[in-house]
């Protein structure tokens, strides 16, 4: 297997996971020793519904090479549709940034129950692989030189 | 100007100083003729005696559902943030309105924004307006004194040329791709509807970028932007934007930067955008008023177009479905969540 080099690049990923299912998912993969990457900081939200699309440029301008929102299963949202209406968000936010040209794969969602611990280190597994892939994000990382003469 | 837009100012101005006179409405909102060729001004009549001002051309491209909450508001007594409005009848406003700004004020009746019972709609099916830099264009940039309007074309003058261009072909891109030209909602109609329009490739403009790679998107993206000064106007003028804190302007946290940093600028124009997704109506104000010529347009037309596909459904038609942001089906589509990809993999 491709054992990560000393110095190979590790991508930076923000994952905004929801209180009640996929931060509550995360406990559980680490708790039940399932491995995923180091590269996924997560920062936990009370619904997915609170994730705002603020929130996730955000994200990016500050460095992330990736970001991944996760929210409970549809039906089984702790506020009871917070997710189904962050749904049509998301689906439009993610058509939007392909089209203007960011990568798809940068910004991701998923569905990860409490229950769900190897899920959710799956999920980590293929958001890391996907953004391993696309490399570094620079489109929307504000920095100093951005700013024309 | 051409008999259809004499016409029909000469019937505005009569609906609206009769109802000025009569005290039905506290003020007409309409349009007057502005200092250069070609430019039309949004005017505010508040006696029969101003009604005198109003005009109408096909150089109306502000959409004037934007000055509604404001204007209205205006008339209603001084009260605090969460204080309701007080009981009994507040004054009235009379408003001309063409199909999307009409459009435009559905959404914000829907929005809470105005109260249908409060305005009085005056309808006029839109010919679509002109571009004036697609006018420019036409003569090479040179200096515009004078512009006459006649049925189909415009009389274009200048210090030494004369140009008479078909008005169809410097018609805004929106206007031409427009479906919806008759007011949806009104309480006096001037002139007669046209009914609906159909346009097959109304998407066009949005399909050619997405055939793109993702790489030219993204140039296309920053080129097109690239000049923007950051002056928000076409915030200022877009009839969705009436929030008392936009997200420019919050500084903590401070969505986006104040100075003209290309990443700053793309922030701003990817959430005005996306703010707008759902109760855009291609009304093209923004684009109109951009002093750097920015097709903004584009940006909002493509969520159009995805809240279409997505949830079939288009803006400002009726007052009763509600909007697209403001609702779920337990069905929507969700095929981008990646825990579904995966479950698709494994069949
Ligand atoms: S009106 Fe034009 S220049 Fe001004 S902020 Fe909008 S896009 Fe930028
Ligand atoms: S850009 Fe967004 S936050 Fe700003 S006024 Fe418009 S809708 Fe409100
Ligand atoms: S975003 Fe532009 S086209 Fe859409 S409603 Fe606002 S001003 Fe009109
Ligand atoms: S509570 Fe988990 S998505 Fe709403």
């Amino acid at each position: 297997m491709e054992k990560a080099k000393k110095n190979q690049w590790e991508p930076k990923i923000i994952a905004f996971l929801c209180n009640w299912c996929s931060y509550a998912g995360a406990d559980l993969a680490g708790v039940s020793r399932y491995q995923y990457p180091p590269s996924i900081r997560i920062v936990r939200v009370p619904c997915s519904g609170r994730v705002s699309a603020n929130m996730i440029l955000d994200a990016l301008r500050s460095g992330a090479d990736g970001v991944l929102v996760s929210g409970c299963h549809p039906g089984d949202c702790h506020y009871i549709s917070g997710n189904l209406y962050a749904r049509r968000r998301f689906a439009l936010l993610e058509r939007f940034l392909e089209f203007i040209g960011i990568e798809p794969g940068r910004v991701n969602f998923s569905w990860v129950s409490a229950s769900e611990g190897e899920q959710f280190a799956k999920v980590a597994q293929e958001v890391t692989e996907r953004v391993r892939r696309l490399g570094p994000a620079r489109k929307l990382v504000k920095e100093i030189d951005s700013c024309p003469a | 100007m051409s008999s259809v837009n004499e016409k029909i100012a000469g019937k505005i101005r009569s609906i609206a100083s009769s109802l000025l006179e009569s005290g039905e409405v506290a003020a007409f909102l309409g349009y007057t003729t502005g200092s250069l060729p070609g430019m039309m001004q949004p005017y505010v009549a508040r006696d029969a005696k101003e009604a005198e001002n109003l005009s109408w051309s096909s150089f109306c491209v502000i959409n004037l559902a934007n000055y509604l909450p404001a204007l209205l508001k205006s008339f209603e007594p001084p009260r605090r943030p969460n204080e309701p409005p007080p009981e009994g009848p507040l004054p009235k406003v009379g408003v001309v309105a063409t199909g999307c700004w009409s459009r435009n004020m559905v959404v914000q009746i829907q929005e809470n924004q105005i109260d249908r019972n409060r305005v009085v709609i005056v309808g006029i099916s839109s010919r679509g307006m002109v571009d004036r830099r697609k006018v420019q264009r036409f003569v090479g940039n040179r200096e515009i004194l004078s512009m006459e309007e006649q049925a189909n074309f415009l009389v274009v003058k200048g210090k030494d040329f004369e140009e008479k261009i078909n008005r169809w072909d410097v018609v805004r891109d929106n206007c031409k791709t427009c479906t919806h030209p008759d007011p949806v909602i009104y309480d006096e109609l001037v002139g007669g509807l046209s009914g609906k329009r159909d346009i097959p490739d109304r998407f066009r403009q949005v399909d050619e970028i997405e055939a793109l790679d993702i790489e030219e998107r993204w140039k296309w993206f920053q080129e097109e932007i690239s000049s923007c000064i950051r002056c928000y106007a076409c915030r200022n003028v877009c009839p969705l934007c009436y929030c008392p804190t936009c997200f420019v302007d919050d500084s903590r946290p401070q969505w986006v930067g104040k100075s003209i940093d290309r990443v700053d600028t793309a922030l701003f124009h990817i959430l005005r955008a996306y703010h707008c997704a759902g109760r855009c109506t291609d009304c093209g104000s923004c684009e109109s008023v951009c002093p750097m010529g920015i097709r903004m347009r584009l940006f909002t037309k493509k969520l159009q177009k995805d809240v279409l596909e997505l949830y079939g459904f288009e803006p400002g038609l009726d007052v009763e479905t509600p909007l697209p942001l403001s609702t779920y089906k337990v069905d929507d589509p969700e095929d981008f969540i990646i825990t579904n990809i995966k479950k698709g993999d494994k069949k």
